[in-house]
């Protein structure tokens, strides 16, 4: 089963990264952009087959490892 | 004195620390991060370098290698554990320092000498320096020291606030702010003050004719405030 995760960053942490693409987006023409935000995003094949374990495991993964909950949100994406 | 340095995948500055430890009196052992159990230590020093690449978030992946419990444990019971750079990296993923190192607010890697204040002398690794502003290096790309309005609050409370960046007079203002650090943070201790994470290196500034001086005296003093 593949579940994917969303992380971002929360939204009192600076995004210089988001800053800078915001900045060329406008360069480039795209002027009614507000705020561009840089996130990650994890595809995660696992072996469960029960969907409701698989997304216990993964927020799991999500708060031991793929996020650090002082700065990132994470969202966990529901299996198909 | 025993000291031990730990090798992660992709350290570069071990060897130096190595080097600066036994130039002042501290008998080195370097660790592999694979290896469960730490040497009987009375310090243990995370080098600077690129973990694992930096991949995922630096020092996330060596914050969870298999001698990290051991240096937690170590840290825990009182042990002097210090963190240089990604060093400082490791010791916040691993939770042994609060907050987080976000990318340089200007986006670019810094490679210069700086100046930092030191905030507090109640700790064995500032304890009898005489200096109040000490010359150190920095090089990174992810310094820019962060906490929640909380964790500042109890950093502040607590007086663990180790080293702040500010020029030679030790003024401490935005323009001496290399990497948009909050309150221009440069180096943080753990509640106990037996863990400190520091971004500058004073590993790199222990010989006159290759940089400076203050690396030397803060060595000189760390195993003097140690016997």
């Amino acid at each position: 089963m593949k579940i994917s995760v969303i992380i971002t960053l929360k939204k009192d942490v600076l995004d210089p990264q988001g800053k800078v693409i915001h900045q060329t987006l406008d360069g480039m023409g795209f002027n009614d952009v507000n705020e561009v935000r840089q996130g990650k995003y994890f595809e995660i094949d696992t072996k469960e087959t029960d969907n409701d374990k698989a997304k216990a495991k993964v927020e799991e993964m999500c708060k031991k490892l793929l996020a650090n909950l002082v700065i990132e949100n994470y969202k966990i994406i529901d299996p198909k | 004195m025993k000291s031990s340095v730990i090798t992660f995948p992709g350290s570069n500055c071990d060897r130096d620390m190595d080097v600066a430890l036994k130039k002042f009196g501290f008998k080195n052992k370097m660790v592999w991060h694979a290896d469960a159990e730490l040497p009987k230590s009375d310090l243990v020093v995370l080098p600077g370098g690129f973990s694992y690449g930096d991949y995922l978030r630096c020092g996330s992946m060596a914050s969870k290698s298999k001698i990290m419990q051991s240096v937690i444990n170590f840290a825990n019971s009182g042990g002097m554990v210090m963190g240089i750079c990604n060093g400082f990296q490791i010791l916040v993923e691993s939770g042994l320092v609060p907050g987080v190192l976000l990318r340089n607010k200007y986006l670019e890697f810094i490679c210069k000498n700086v100046f930092v204040k030191i905030n507090d002398k109640q700790n064995k690794y500032f304890k009898n320096v005489n200096n109040e502003v000490l010359e150190f290096h920095i090089a990174h790309n992810e310094g820019n020291y962060f906490c929640t309005q909380d964790q500042l609050k109890e950093i502040e409370d607590n007086n663990q606030i180790a080293i702040n960046y500010c020029d030679e007079n030790g003024k401490i203002e935005d323009q001496f702010n290399p990497n948009g650090s909050i309150k221009n943070i440069a180096g943080i201790f753990n509640k106990e003050k037996n863990v400190l994470g520091m971004m500058p290196h004073p590993e790199r500034m222990i010989d006159t004719s290759l940089s400076g001086e203050d690396g030397s005296l803060f060595f000189k003093n760390l195993i003097n405030n140690l016997k």
